[in-house]
């Protein structure tokens, strides 16, 4: 970024005792790709703040802090009748369930398209694998909640749109990683069975798949914990689960009925949080 | 030996009752989670249902592209990029005060051995702050402030500030950890402050890895305030939610593709910023 401190001039052979004082560099350089950085940011964030109508003096007002007071006020006490809380229940197993079953789903499916997209071999000609990968980057970059959204038109109000929309984007996701995976696996023994005249899909069933099956584990795996919390807002939209109680409780003003809900989510996060980190505990060491 | 050289190799997969048996195995689990799902593929292909998503579809085709429509897009997308720039900024707020007072390696007591009781108690509520703020999803938070706030950015930009203050400050806090704390424990020990030995040692050791992560939140910022426009926040998501409402294809179609080219830019942007900090 900034040039080295020429010599300081003098007789050859006899170095300055001191290095002459240098002042710190000036804050703006037109070299500096740093600083054009630090600007954009700057220019950005401040931009920003001026183009939207954010309305602070609404926010930090006293009447809205009053009426922030009094709806927090309202989640106290919680609704804890029997007959809510089996309702809460089966909400959080069904948010559990999309989640799993999503996963799965998204596993199945993003191998199916990972094996299109990935360069299987040397001389393999992957045709289809600059099409396949434009596809699985249009999964991924469509986040969960509009698939959702989308998918309520084809498959109805209810947790199956949730679960084909967990499904559509993590199959994104899991597709890009999984090709991944197997064109890093060592080509080895599929070369091996190759040279056999094996075909292509024992190739892979028996070379290449049990190489990289526990790496697939455990990208799955780490996708199923992001899909828990993913799976428990989706219901906002309609989609089923934890996330549907609480949009129908809140629309109608039920506060101590949402306050449960938000527990019961926020217990099933904090519970998967820390059974994901045990394990990844237990796998490390 | 030799009679294992003569016995010609199996046939069939020796494995294949272990393989049969995990299969069912797992269908066997897989049966509840259908049931609590409701799985049922074929409503997919039922008369009435394909035919609403046959007209959907057909009317994606031609995508929006009337000259007003695109500077409405062209507007809103603005918004959602400011949205999720301006809430990045209020997150970095929250984050980086708790994050120096939850950093274990600026404790000038822990310097002889143990932490005192009063500073260990007090990390370890910030760091429960912390995870309190960012396990409950920007979603909820958002819905909690329209609330509050009414229908508008306020809403989505506070949703932000408040989950992403919570995530970069765990975060920040557990990157400042892992680096080798022999610097920022000399400037401690010789009488610096906990701000000087954090500017000296602390900061300069892991700058690039905070701006790294920094940046990767700021595309997922952007992802995110997509989404918090379904429940009223504003921007692209909003205009998304009333196209598909009144089943209008073609806008979904524009919005979809501008959407999904924003979230590749960011991307791509994200990825050039952190391979430049290395």
């Amino acid at each position: 970024m900034h040039a080295e401190p020429t010599p300081p001039p003098g007789r050859p052979g006899q170095a300055a005792a001191n290095l002459p004082y240098r002042l710190p560099p000036r804050l703006f350089d037109a070299r500096c790709r740093a600083c054009w950085f630090s600007a954009a940011v700057l220019a950005l964030v401040v931009a920003s703040f001026a183009t939207l109508d954010l309305q602070w003096a609404q926010f930090f007002s006293l009447e809205a802090a009053r009426s922030m007071g009094r709806f927090l006020g309202e989640f106290f006490p919680p609704d804890l009748q029997p007959e809510f809380l089996r309702r809460v229940w089966i909400g959080t197993w069904e948010t559990l369930a999309m989640s799993a079953l999503g996963t799965a789903l998204a596993a199945v499916g993003g191998l199916a398209l990972a094996l299109p997209a990935s360069r299987l071999h040397e001389a393999d000609p992957a045709r289809g694998r600059a099409l396949t990968r434009l596809v699985l980057n249009a999964l991924r970059s469509v986040p969960e909640l509009v698939w959702a959204a989308l998918l309520l038109i084809a498959a109805g109000l209810g947790p199956f749109a949730g679960t084909l929309a967990l499904a559509f984007h993590t199959a994104g996701v899991l597709g890009r990683l999984f090709a991944e995976a197997i064109e890093n696996a060592p080509p080895g023994p599929g070369a091996a069975l190759r040279a056999q005249g094996v075909g292509k899909l024992r190739v892979f069933l028996y070379a290449t798949l049990p190489q990289v099956l526990p790496q697939l584990m455990s990208y799955t795996l780490y996708r199923w914990e992001n899909n828990i919390r993913a799976a428990a807002v989706l219901g906002v939209v309609g989609a089923g689960g934890l996330g549907q109680l609480l949009a129908f409780h809140m629309g109608l003003f039920h506060m101590g009925k949402t306050a449960t809900i938000l527990g019961a989510m926020l217990a099933l996060v904090a519970l998967v949080d820390a059974l994901s980190h045990v394990a990844r505990r237990r796998l490390t060491r | 030996m030799t009679n294992a050289a003569t016995t010609p190799p199996p046939a069939r997969d020796p494995a294949w009752l272990g393989r049969l048996f995990w299969c069912g195995a797992a269908l066997v689990v897989l049966w509840p989670l259908m049931h609590a799902t409701e799985f049922r593929p074929w409503i997919l292909f039922e008369a009435k249902n394909l035919e609403v998503t046959g007209d959907f579809l057909a009317s994606f085709l031609p995508p929006a592209h009337s000259g007003e429509f695109l500077a409405m897009v062209a507007r809103e997308t603005w918004r959602t990029v400011a949205i999720a720039t301006a809430g990045l900024t209020l997150a970095l707020v929250i984050a980086v005060p708790l994050t120096l007072v939850a950093t274990s390696v600026l404790s000038v007591s822990a310097l002889p051995g143990r932490m005192a009781r009063g500073p260990f108690l007090l990390r370890q509520a910030v760091r429960w702050l912390l995870i309190v703020l960012r396990s409950v999803p920007e979603l909820v938070w958002a819905l909690v402030f329209v609330r509050v706030v009414g229908l508008g950015p306020t809403a989505g930009v506070l949703a932000i500030a408040l989950t992403y203050g919570g995530m970069l400050g765990k975060v920040y806090a557990e990157i400042l950890e892992s680096g080798e704390p022999h610097a920022t424990q000399t400037l401690l020990r010789n009488g610096g402050s906990r701000l000087q030995a954090f500017f000296f040692g602390l900061l300069p050791q892991n700058a690039a890895e905070l701006t790294s992560y920094t940046v990767y939140r700021w595309e997922c910022a952007i992802r995110s305030s997509v989404v918090l426009g379904f429940v009223g926040a504003g921007g692209l998501g909003q205009q998304m939610d009333n196209s598909m409402k009144m089943f209008n294809g073609g806008e979904v179609l524009t919005m979809l593709a501008v959407f999904v080219a924003l979230v590749a830019l960011a991307d791509r942007v994200s990825a050039g910023l952190r391979r430049a900090l290395g």
